[in-house]
Formats: structure tokens, C-alpha cells, sequence
């Protein structure tokens, strides 16, 4: 059951991955604009044709 | 003829810490995705734009540019030729202070999202340990490791509630807030010390769970209510006009917003008057039929006073603005909104007064229930366990949350169809309304004068006429010029002033204007205005008056089938009401009434028992919307009647006002059932808490599941 001493907070670490992830993205303002950001995904005007 | 004015728009543009200059449009007419690129392409072409950004969700672009290289004005106008309206505009302060609390909330959602959820999967292996194998060690490692995540993050997450707790302790009083963090403080404490003395159980999970899930029901009251408030800014901004105002002796266009009393302002024909004042120079024909609902027009001189809201005529008098009317437009929506938002409805203030009882009420039983269950031998641990239960199950959210939840969607779905709520309980009046009274001036009817016999003339030749009317700032051409598929004037299309205009088209000769000015045609019509148009010998007598908005007899038809008596009470002649009621299928109609008149009608319907909705927009009818039961009226009323009336439209559709009432009747509905359904939460959990038949982990979950209940509950009011 020793391996538990590092599993835990390894699996807590990548946890907390994510967790500074999606404080990351609501400090750039990702989740500022959900319906426009639903529309810009279709856009195609930056490909070039 | 006309000179070149400028626009000033520097009311609006916002100096960036960098040197370069950011404004806010609210813009008209997105609609699809297509239209954000654009947009956003369109306005980065002007140049010196360094960022276009649009906010496809509440419908706004931000712009930024370098000093100097672009005028606020040249934005507009590039977004004039493809198709869309901007209006500049200035962030309410309340919005912006919510935006930082919205980021607030979600940050704190997260903190606690995260931690319930590796704390859950902690104690699940805790639970099933218990009930096989687990050793004391590796049950002791995962609650020490449930307290490093638990105590922080309760710590951070919990911050909105202990603060609003600590504040009302320290004011000496109660409320929702105070039993929830004694909750969560409580037993977050007892795992503690529970953990430290190797017991079996512990309750950081239900801590957390109580933290996570009140979070998720704060913050979608706030999402609900913030995109209210965005609604209601971007119409502030879309009813802003523009004003010409001299600067020494040139003359400026600026937001309306901007005028001050003792500007002096020049008013053209065919505009309205931006702020009540007194002319300084000039003469004019003024129609006041929005301030006085008198049709006729009203000769003004030096010295007359004019109210904000008349339509100009013939003259261009200047203006010494007295009262800037709209001056501070933003500021009144935003008082509208604090009033709105605070001016609350009899049964708010009812569910307000229920949970400041209740709140001491909620620390009473829970301590009582812990002292019962000491006399009655249990352990200490226990009863603090119970007590904790209650407390958190007992607590009044979803009694506190039944109404202003529904009274936040429900504005919120008015503003969405163009209706600003005035007063806090217009909604729970609004559904009480079993009768509806309309004046006919501006209120039926168009504010503004249309085409009426469109029919009868070649639309080839209206057309024509109407494109040399957009030469003209008469407004009888005005009105004409709507008709028009093109928006290019005529070239060298002149004006006589007082007479019509004229223009070559295909070398003959247009004429639009007098009678005496198209080869001296009678047209014999009175009552309604008439404009003649002759073209070589194609000649047509284009008849405009007061039209009816495009859904009235639709709008009456709805109200009447939700059951609301009809009635038209108006001061113009019965000649003119006639055809509008029996157009409109209305029996029950008065003409020729004075405004004391009309009262005394209100008062012996209610004498009756009838709960009367007046819609008017005159200023003759402020008095009758304050003695009706509840009110509304048109945004193109005079400024007076729309402080009377309980809640204002906007746009030229009639709509709104069966809209209104079907969205407040749904409301109360809704009010009344989250009411009935908070209570039976209660009923039955409170006992079930005191008997001690819910662990703190339960208690968490049905009382936030409660609370989210009725929040989801009150969305339905959006439809």
C-alpha cells in the first residue's frame, strides 16, 4: 500500500494541472464571449484558399 | 446646402494606459456568425485601428486605436456602409463592477469544483475501506490528505460567504450566509479534530460539496443577472440621439448625452428636439403631439419654451437648453436598473422578511437539536453531528432564492423583447392586469407619420418620389423618404424652401412638393397631410398620416384572448378614434376625453373590482398611467409619462405589451410554485435532519440541490 505515499499527490498534482489551466483561461478572457466563440470556430477567412 | 458638420464622439473614447484610445458600440443587426468577421475585418481596414474585437454573446465591439489617426466618427460611418448601426456607448458602472464579481464567483467555483471532487474520490475509498479492510494508517493518510486540500481551498472558495457572514455578524444580524459557514467551519473543525484522534469518519467532503454547489447557484443568478444588465446597456445606447450644439460659432454634432443646460443647440426640420429649452433665435412650426398628444402644430417664437420629444417642422430655431432631458441617460438606466433592482415586489419583500425570521430561527433548532440529543445520551460527536445537518438543511436559500430568481429571468426576458422594467413589482402587477386601456396617439399609432396610400399609387412612381423626398428634410418628405429601395439621393437635386424639391431624372423635370409647386394639382384631401409628385405627366398625391403600429390588431388580438378587456380612451377627435377601433375590432372606445376624464374612467373600473393596465405615451396621459393599476409606455414618450409608467417598450412594434403580461403571468406562476416547493423542502427535510437520519453529507447535497432546483426552475420564465 506504499505506493498510495506517491499516487495520491500525483494524481492531486495533475489535478491541480488542470485546475490552473482553466484559471489560465479565464484570466485571457476565453469564456468572455461563449456564443462568439461557438461561430468564430467556422470561420475559414484565415485559410488560405 | 447642408454643411459640413462634424461628429463629436469624444464623450466616448476611453485613453489606454499605452497612449492609444478603446470605445465601446453596442451594435445593431448581428445576427450570424458571418457577421463577426465583417465586422471585425471592415473596422481593422480603417486606418491607425489597432484592435476590432466583437462580443458576439451581448452583441458590442471594442475598438482601439492610436491617437490622432482616427476619429471615433469614421468607425461609425464604416459600419454605416455594411450594414450595421454602432452605437457608442459607456459601460455602466455596476456592470463592470459585476463582470469582476462574475470572475470572482467562477474562480471560487472552480477552487471548490476541484477540491470536492478529489476529496469525494478520497472518502469513497475511505467508505468502502471501512466496510472491508482498510488499515488505520492508510485511512488516517487519506483524511490528513482530504484536510491539505479540503482546508485551503474551503478557505479560498468559501470567501463570498464568510464575508457577507462576517459583515452581518458584525452589524448585528442574520442572514443565510451566517449558518452556512458556521456549516462549513463547524465541520471542517470537527474532521479535524476527528481526523488527529484516528476516527472512522470525517466531513470534508460535505463541506465542500456545500460550497460547490451553493457556488454553482450564485453563479448562475449572477450570469442571469449580468446578462440583464448587458441588455439594458446596449438599449441606453441604442436610445441615444445626436444633437447639433455650437461651439462658438461652428456648429458640432454630439451625443445628446453630452448636452448641458445652457448649450445652445440648433434645431433643423424634421428633427425632434433634444432637451427641453427655450429658443434663443429662429422660428418654427413644432408638432408636440408626444408631449400634449395634440395633433395640431404649434407656432414657436423667441422666448417659447419646448419640451424634449417634439417633432420640428418648418424653421431651424437655436436652443438654449434648459433641462438636458437625456443628458444623463446612462445614469437614468442605470437608476432604472438600481431601482429595479431594488424597489422590491410585495413578495420579495415577503420572502425577505421570511428569511431574516428564519435565519435565527435556523441556529435555534439546530442548537436545540443538539442539546435533545445529549439529554437523550448520545455523544457529543454525535449531536454536533446532527446539529451540523441541520443547520445546513435548514438553510433558507431556496426560500430566498424562489422570487428574485424568477424576478431576474423575467426582466430579463422583457429586456430581451425591448420592455425596461420602472418599478420593482410591475411584474406581479403586470400579471394582475385584467384590463387594458390604450391611448390612440403614439401609442397605436406610429409616432411618426408613414405612407398610407402606397397602394394606390405606381411603385415605380413612388419609388421615384420617394428618392427625390431623401433631398429633403421636410418632414412630410422625411416620412416619404422611409418608402425608398435606394438610399442615393438624386444628383443635383434643389430645394426650395417652403415649396418642394425638384431634380432632372432622365432629362425631365421631378417635382415633390405643394400643390402650387406641381403645376398647382388640388388634392381637396383634409385631416391628413399630402405631398404631390409629378414626373412629365405621371403625377401622384402621396397621402401620409398617423399609421397604426404593424402589430396592433395582432397585439389586441392576444391580449384579448389571455383574457383582457379592451378599451381606446384618447383626447383626439372621434372622427379620427373611429376607424382606429373598429380597425382594431375594439367596441370600447372614447374619443375627445380630457386627462381628468380618463382618470374617472380608471377609477370606475376599478370601482369594479378590474385591475386596469394603461398604455399611453402623452404627457396628458402621466396621469392616468400613476391611477391605473400598472403601466406602460412607448420609449418615444415625453420623459415625464415614462417616470409614470411601470415599465417602458421600445421599438414600433405593440407586441411588447402582450409580451409583457404573458411573461409576468408565467412569472407568477413560477414565483408561486418555487414558493410551494422551498416550503416542501422544508417540511419534509427539517424533520428528517432532526431525527438524525441525515448524515452533513446529505444534508449538502439536498439542500443545494434545493437551491439549484428553484434557480432552474425560475429559467423557464424565459421562454
Amino acid at each position: 500500500m506504499n505506493v498510495l505515499v506517491y499516487l495520491v499527490p500525483l494524481a492531486v498534482g495533475l489535478g491541480l494541472i488542470g485546475l490552473f489551466g482553466f484559471l489560465w483561461a479565464l484570466r485571457s478572457g476565453q469564456y468572455s464571449d461563449m456564443d462568439g466563440a461557438a461561430l468564430r470556430v467556422l470561420s475559414d477567412d484565415d485559410v488560405e484558399p | 446646402m447642408q454643411m459640413p458638420e462634424t461628429l463629436d464622439l469624444s464623450l466616448y473614447a476611453k485613453p489606454a494606459a499605452d497612449g492609444s484610445f478603446g470605445m465601446d458600440l453596442a451594435i445593431e443587426g448581428v445576427s450570424c456568425g458571418g457577421c463577426i468577421t465583417k465586422i471585425e475585418n471592415a473596422v481593422k481596414r480603417v486606418p491607425g485601428v489597432t484592435e476590432a474585437r466583437l462580443n458576439f454573446t451581448n452583441r458590442r465591439l471594442h475598438v482601439a486605436w492610436q491617437d490622432d489617426l482616427v476619429k471615433p466618427a469614421q468607425i461609425l460611418e464604416t459600419l454605416e456602409t455594411i450594414g450595421y448601426h454602432g452605437y457608442p456607448f459607456v459601460p455602466l458602472r455596476a456592470e463592470q463592477e459585476e463582470a469582476a464579481q462574475a470572475r470572482r464567483l467562477t474562480r471560487c467555483l472552480a477552487v471548490a469544483g476541484f477540491a470536492a471532487m478529489n476529496v469525494m474520490l478520497l472518502s469513497v475509498a475511505v467508505w468502502s475501506g471501512n466496510a472491508s479492510d482498510i488499515t488505520p494508517e492508510t485511512r488516517d493518510f487519506f483524511h490528513w490528505a482530504s484536510a491539505l486540500i479540503a482546508l485551503p481551498a474551503a478557505a479560498y472558495a468559501g470567501r463570498p460567504f464568510f464575508v457577507s457572514a462576517f459583515q452581518a455578524l458584525k452589524a448585528r444580524s442574520l442572514n443565510m450566509n451566517v449558518p452556512i459557514s458556521l456549516g462549513v467551519v463547524l465541520a471542517l473543525g470537527m474532521s479535524v479534530v476527528e481526523t488527529a484522534n484516528h476516527a472512522a469518519d470525517a466531513y470534508y467532503d460535505s463541506a465542500l460539496m456545500l460550497l460547490f454547489f451553493l457556488l454553482v447557484g450564485r453563479a448562475l443568478e449572477h450570469a442571469l443577472r449580468r446578462k440583464t444588465r448587458a441588455v439594458a446597456g446596449n438599449l441606453a445606447a441604442l436610445k441615444g440621439d445626436t444633437a447639433h450644439r455650437f461651439v462658438r460659432d461652428e456648429l458640432v454634432s454630439v451625443p445628446v448625452a453630452a448636452l448641458r443646460a445652457g448649450d445652445r443647440v440648433l434645431v433643423k426640420p424634421g428633427e425632434r428636439v433634444p432637451a427641453d429649452g427655450t429658443i434663443i433665435s429662429g422660428r418654427s412650426e413644432i408638432d408636440e403631439s408626444i408631449v400634449t398628444g395634440e395633433t395640431a402644430r404649434r407656432r414657436v417664437d423667441s422666448g417659447a419654451a419646448v419640451y424634449a420629444g417634439s417633432m420640428n417642422y418648418s424653421g431651424t430655431p437655436t436652443l438654449k437648453v434648459t433641462a438636458p432631458g437625456d443628458a444623463a441617460l446612462i445614469d437614468e438606466i442605470e437608476k432604472l436598473l438600481e431601482k429595479a433592482a431594488g424597489a422590491k415586489s410585495r413578495r420579495l419583500r415577503l420572502a425577505d422578511r421570511a428569511s431574516r425570521v428564519y435565519a435565527p430561527v435556523v441556529h435555534a433548532t439546530a442548537a436545540l437539536t443538539a442539546a435533545g440529543w445529549l439529554v437523550a445520551g448520545a455523544s457529543i460527536h454525535d449531536a454536533v453531528v446532527v446539529a451540523i445537518a441541520v443547520l445546513i438543511i435548514t438553510c433558507p436559500c431556496a426560500l430566498a432564492l424562489a422570487i428574485p430568481a424568477v424576478q431576474v429571468v423575467a426582466s430579463g426576458a422583457m429586456f430581451r423583447r425591448g420592455i425596461i422594467l420602472n418599478a420593482g413589482d410591475a411584474v406581479e402587477r403586470l400579471a394582475e392586469a385584467d384590463a387594458v386601456i390604450f391611448d390612440k396617439t403614439g401609442t397605436l399609432t406610429l409616432p411618426d407619420p408613414r405612407v398610407v396610400n402606397a397602394a394606390e399609387i405606381d411603385p415605380d412612381v413612388l419609388q421615384m418620389a420617394a428618392r427625390l423626398a431623401l433631398s429633403s428634410r421636410h418632414p412630410l418628405a422625411v416620412a416619404l423618404a422611409r418608402e425608398a429601395a435606394s438610399r442615393a439621393p438624386y444628383d443635383a437635386a434643389v430645394e426650395e424652401p417652403g415649396q418642394g424639391v425638384r431634380a432632372m431624372i432622365g432629362g425631365i423635370e421631378a417635382r415633390l412638393g405643394s400643390a402650387d409647386f406641381c403645376a398647382d394639382m388640388q388634392h381637396g384631401k383634409s385631416g391628413s397631410s399630402a405631398i404631390c409628385f409629378v414626373y412629365g405627366d405621371k403625377r401622384a398625391i402621396i397621402t401620409i398620416s398617423q399609421s397604426l403600429r404593424p402589430d396592433a390588431a395582432a397585439t389586441v388580438g392576444a391580449l384579448r384572448a389571455v383574457g383582457l378587456e379592451i378599451h381606446i380612451l384618447s383626447g383626439d377627435r372621434n372622427a379620427a378614434v373611429r376607424p382606429v377601433a373598429e380597425a382594431l375590432g375594439v367596441t370600447k372606445w372614447m374619443g375627445e376625453l380630457k386627462p381628468a376624464e380618463k382618470i374617472a374612467f380608471i377609477e370606475s373600473l376599478k370601482a369594479d373590482g378590474r385591475r386596469v393596465l394603461m398604455v399611453g405615451d402623452g404627457l396628458n396621459d402621466a396621469p392616468s398611467l400613476a391611477a391605473a393599476h400598472v403601466s406602460l409606455s412607448p420609449i418615444a414618450a415625453a420623459d415625464l409619462t415614462q417616470a409614470q409608467a411601470d415599465a417602458v417598450f421600445l421599438g414600433e412594434r405593440l407586441g411588447p405589451v402582450a409580451d409583457a403580461v404573458k411573461i409576468a403571468r408565467r412569472a407568477r406562476r413560477l414565483m408561486t410554485e418555487n414558493l410551494a416547493f422551498a416550503a416542501i423542502y422544508n417540511a419534509i427535510a427539517v424533520p428528517v435532519a432532526i431525527a438524525g437520519l441525515a448524515t452533513p453529507l446529505i444534508a449538502a447535497v439536498a439542500m443545494s440541490a434545493s437551491s439549484i432546483g428553484v434557480t432552474l426552475n425560475a429559467l423557464r420564465a424565459r421562454a
